[in-house]
This record gives structure tokens, sequence and C-alpha cells, in this order.
């Protein structure tokens, strides 16, 4: 069976995607992003990136047709990203999608954006060697700059449950910031990392938020990252008050190695709470070295198998949205209301609004 | 067969056959929820219309001025039906719409302002001459605060709520008859975006 041919639309955040799927085959991917224009203001500024999709989303959208080499009117369905993220950003895909779907005369399907990156583990190139079913259930610890979420997916189509979150900032912020702190360029993933590389981890101990016994009572599984950024700060202006030189690689590596302690261990022991040895990595921190190599080893320790997706489909993309409404029409469910709307705050648990 | 779509100030939809004739319209004032509205609108404009996209030929955005948010929503709607279609994307300045009407309507003659509401206690205004086929525009949409308002001298302002996507047809369909160009299909933001650029404090 081949599956539905879907093409899903995201602009949750500061990346415009368009992906084409046939079932859980790849078609087409591609992102525009918006990043660069936010570098100078060292986050995501939402105006700039919702007009930065709207500017992105015809080119997109014909980039991406062009390189599944499908016609329009050949697709059974249209999906976009109705949330979680930034309101205004969702609603320029929103307002694309119901469009595209009603002149197609064609279902439109909207999904939830953080399913979709535990959707992204399903796609595999036309052709390509199988990288195996994803077997469930799975953990799936999902960070970005926008998110930090710590998932139990029973099913991809109907059973996702939040186990954690982060309460303040997403891992990903706390790299920007951090960055910033130590002088380095936006966005700070990479460059945290790479600055990292000759540092000294153990250099300074870090807090990791909501680790103690206290806050586990209530924070099992949620994340903490203001207090580890407050804590880089107050160790930077000490030095610099001194006139010390900063560190930047021993800070860089031992915050990294803070946050990275941190988003493992909460993921693993999830793993082990809950009798799920499998454990499912999304979002764009995954691009972080030092955060991949800690969750293979703890996962090997704790007998956890391990799965990452390529990092083209663990960035956000247009692809693993329409892979979940594939699911979903797979699994029988029929199309979203064309009445709904962007929802910034839309629970892990509505797979589809 | 043109679908027209204007979310500047409420959330507009109509499709017009190509001699200006009002197949179906529908409108709401509401200017807080054009993401959804959009779907069941352009839905319901089809179904009266007794057609589906294929019969569309043309696709009128109305580009604002309007607030941001609302205003992406139909322009974003607008290219996808025309990509979805492989039909020709027409942008409309909104406040045509409104003068084309005022004009042919002999409501306004001599100059005229059209006035939409642009939030912040800014109101957005363009300049018209009143004319056949088109009304001319003396001034490009800009902002103006509210409470300084002053239209000039022989300048009859006309503040309104709702720009109806009908007349937004209107007006494409005298800008093709007087073979005039369109603009880019882009918004009239007249604002640069929020921003403000923070340097880290101290923490200790
Ligand atoms: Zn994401």
């Amino acid at each position: 069976m081949s599956g539905p041919l879907v093409l899903g639309i995201e602009t949750s955040c500061d990346e415009t995607g368009v992906g084409i799927v046939r079932g859980t085959e790849l078609l087409a991917n591609v992102i525009a992003s918006s990043m660069d224009e936010h570098a100078r203001f060292g986050g995501v500024v939402p105006e700039i990136a919702a007009r930065a999709h709207l500017e992105a989303l015809e080119s997109t959208m014909r980039a991406a047709v062009e390189q599944a080499g499908i016609a329009l009117a050949d697709l059974d369905a249209v999906a976009v990203t109705s949330g979680p993220g930034l309101s205004g950003a969702l609603m320029v895909g929103v307002g694309a999608a119901k469009a595209l779907a009603l002149a197609l005369d064609t279902p439109f399907y909207a999904v939830n954006h953080l399913v979709g990156h535990v959707g992204a583990d399903i796609l595999h190139d036309p052709g390509a060697v199988d990288r195996g079913e994803l077997e469930l259930p799975t953990i799936a610890l999902l960070v970005s700059g926008g998110h930090t979420s710590l998932l139990l997916v029973r099913s991809l189509t109907d059973d996702v449950e939040l186990l954690g979150e982060t309460i303040d900032d997403a891992a990903g912020e706390a790299f920007d910031k951090v960055a910033r702190l130590l002088g380095l360029p936006y966005p700070g993933g990479p460059q945290i990392d790479r600055a990292a590389a000759d540092g000294d981890p153990t250099a300074v101990r870090f807090p990791r938020g909501l680790t103690l016994p206290k806050d586990l009572v209530a924070h099992r599984y949620d994340f903490s990252f203001s207090g580890l950024k407050t804590a880089v700060a107050r160790h930077v202006e000490k030095l610099r008050d001194a006139g010390e030189p900063v560190p930047v690689a021993d800070v860089a590596a031992s915050f990294r190695e803070a946050v990275a302690d941190v988003l493992t261990a909460k993921a693993i022991a999830a793993c082990v709470d809950l009798g799920v040895p499998r454990l499912l990595l999304g979002g764009g921190v995954v691009a972080n070295a030092r955060v991949r190599t800690l969750a293979a080893e703890r996962a090997e320790a704790a007998g956890v198998s391990l799965r990452i997706p390529p990092l083209s489909l663990c960035t956000d993309n247009g692809a693993m949205i329409a892979a979940i409404a594939a699911q979903r029409i797979m699994a029988g469910h029929g199309p979203s209301d064309l009445g709904i709307g962007a929802d910034s705050t839309l629970p892990v648990t509505v797979v589809q609004a | 067969m043109l679908l027209a779509i204007d979310t500047s100030a409420g959330t507009s939809v109509a499709i017009v056959a190509d001699d200006g004739r009002v197949i179906a319209e529908r409108s709401s004032a509401d200017t807080r929820r054009h993401a959804e509205v959009i779907g069941p609108f352009l839905a319901e404009a089809l179904a009266a219309a007794e057609m589906d996209g294929a019969r569309l030929t043309r696709v009128v955005a109305g580009i604002g001025p309007g607030p941001f948010t609302g205003l992406r929503v139909g322009i974003a709607a607008a290219r996808a039906v025309a990509i979805a279609r492989g039909i020709p994307l027409l942008a409309v300045p909104s406040h045509e719409a409104v003068a084309l009407s005022l004009v042919e309507g002999g409501v306004a003659a001599g100059r005229f302002a059209v006035i939409t509401d642009a939030r912040r206690r800014e109101v957005a205004v363009t300049v018209f001459a009143a004319q056949l086929p088109l009304p001319a525009e003396l001034e490009p949409a800009h902002l103006v605060a509210r409470a300084a308002y002053a239209p000039a001298e022989c300048v009859t302002p006309f503040e309104v709520q709702e720009i109806p996507a009908a007349a937004l047809a209107h007006a494409a369909l005298a800008r093709l008859a007087a073979g005039a160009a369109f603009p880019e299909p882009q918004p009239l933001y007249l604002r640069a975006p929020d921003v403000t650029l923070s340097t880290p404090k101290r923490v200790s």
C-alpha cells in the first residue's frame, strides 16, 4: 500500500516548511528560514517571523511540488500545523492551508506540531533502506528554541501524553541567551557546541534545574533553564568584575553539560519509571553533539533503544506535519473543521484539531 | 470568475463574475477571527456559487493597510488559491475598493480620504480624487495619530469598518478594464515590526 499523498505546511516558529509525503515516503522537504533576520535580536521576533512566512510561502510551496514531482491536483489532503507555536506565524500557514485545500477540493487536516516532531521518525526516502518501524510506546524528548517537552507516545494518531515540559525557558532559548552572554552570535546552539569542543565540562558545576528531591515531587519530568542561565550570567559577571578573562570554552562546555545532563537524565528516568525501553529525540537541539552522545551513552546503559531522525527532519518542517496527517487518514480519521483557528497552546493530547 | 479576499479589517470573501455580477459574498466585521472564518467563508462562497475552485480564473487579494496578523491571513489564502489553480493573483489596495464604490455610488466627489483603524490610536489614510473608471490616488496610504487627524481643506473623510470583497473585485475589474498595472501582492504594513533590542542585563 502506498498511502495518501499529503502536502504539509509548517509555520509555527521561524521556519517556513512545506513537505510532501506519500504515506511514510518522503517526497519533498523544503524549508525557508528567517533565522538570519532574528540574529541581531538574539531570539525569534514573532512579527518578523510572521512577515517572513508570508514572503516565503509561495516559493517553498512551488519548490516542494517540483521536488516531489507531483501535481497539486493529485493531493489526497492538505495538512497544516495549527499549534502550538507563535500565533501570528501559525495563522499564515492556517490561512494558506485552508485556501489550498478548498481550491483543490481536497480534505484539510490541522495537526499538532509536537506530535509532528515524533512523526518525523517514520519518514523514509523512496526506495531507501528502511530505518525500521517506529516501535510504540516510546518516550519522546523534543527540544528546540521553542519547546522542551517529554512525551509518552502510545500511538501517533490518537494517544500522546505530556509527561513534562519546561516551566520557563526552552532549552534552545537558554543556548541563545548564554551565547549572547559569552559574546557568541545567534543561534546559540551551534556556537556553544563549537566553543565547548575545547572546554572542560567539569570546570564549573552549574545547577541542574528541577533535579532536587523536593522539586522532583511535583516536577519529575519538567525542566527549568532560567536558573541555569542566571548562574552562568553570575559566573561571567564575577569574572569580569574581577578583571579576569572569561574562559569561554570552559563556561560553554560546563553549561552545555548541565543542559545535556538534565535533558537526558529525565528522559531516561521516564523510560525506566514507565517501563518503556525506547527513546526518540526530536527538535533542533538534536544537532547538539553533546546531547546526542550523552543520550546514546545513557540509553545504552539503561537498556533503552535510541532513535534520532535525520537532522533535516528534526528541525521544524512541513513533511512531519504531512506524515501525521497521512497516519490519521490511514487510521480512518476524517478531516478537521474548516473553522478551526491557530492555537498557540494546543495541548499535545490533541493530535488533530 | 474572480475570487476576492480581504482581511484588512474584518474578513470578506466574494465570488464575482467577469461582468461584475456578485455571485456570492460572505463577510464578518470581527477583527479577531480571520484565521478561523476564512475557511468556512471560502467554502460557503464556493457552495453558494455552486462551483468548485476549478472555475476560478483570477484571485484578488486586498493588501491593506490593516492590522498585520489578520491582513496576512487573507493574503496567504489568496496566494494559496492562485498556486492551487495556477491562476493570476491580483493585488488591490483595500482602500481603493472603498474609494471606487464611494465614487460609483455618487457619495464621494472631489477630493476625499478613505480611513480605517490602524490600532494603537492611529488611523490609516489614503487620499483620492473622485474619478472613473478608477479613483486617482493623491496620497498613498499612511498612518496618522487619530487625535491629530484633520483632513486637509476640500478633502472629505470617510471612515469605514469593513472592506467588502465584492468591492475589491470591482476595483480589480476596473484596473483590468483600464489597463492599469497592479501593485505587488505585498501587505501594506506601514509600520516596522515591533522589536526592542535588549542588551543582556546584569543579574548580580
Ligand atoms: Zn518544533
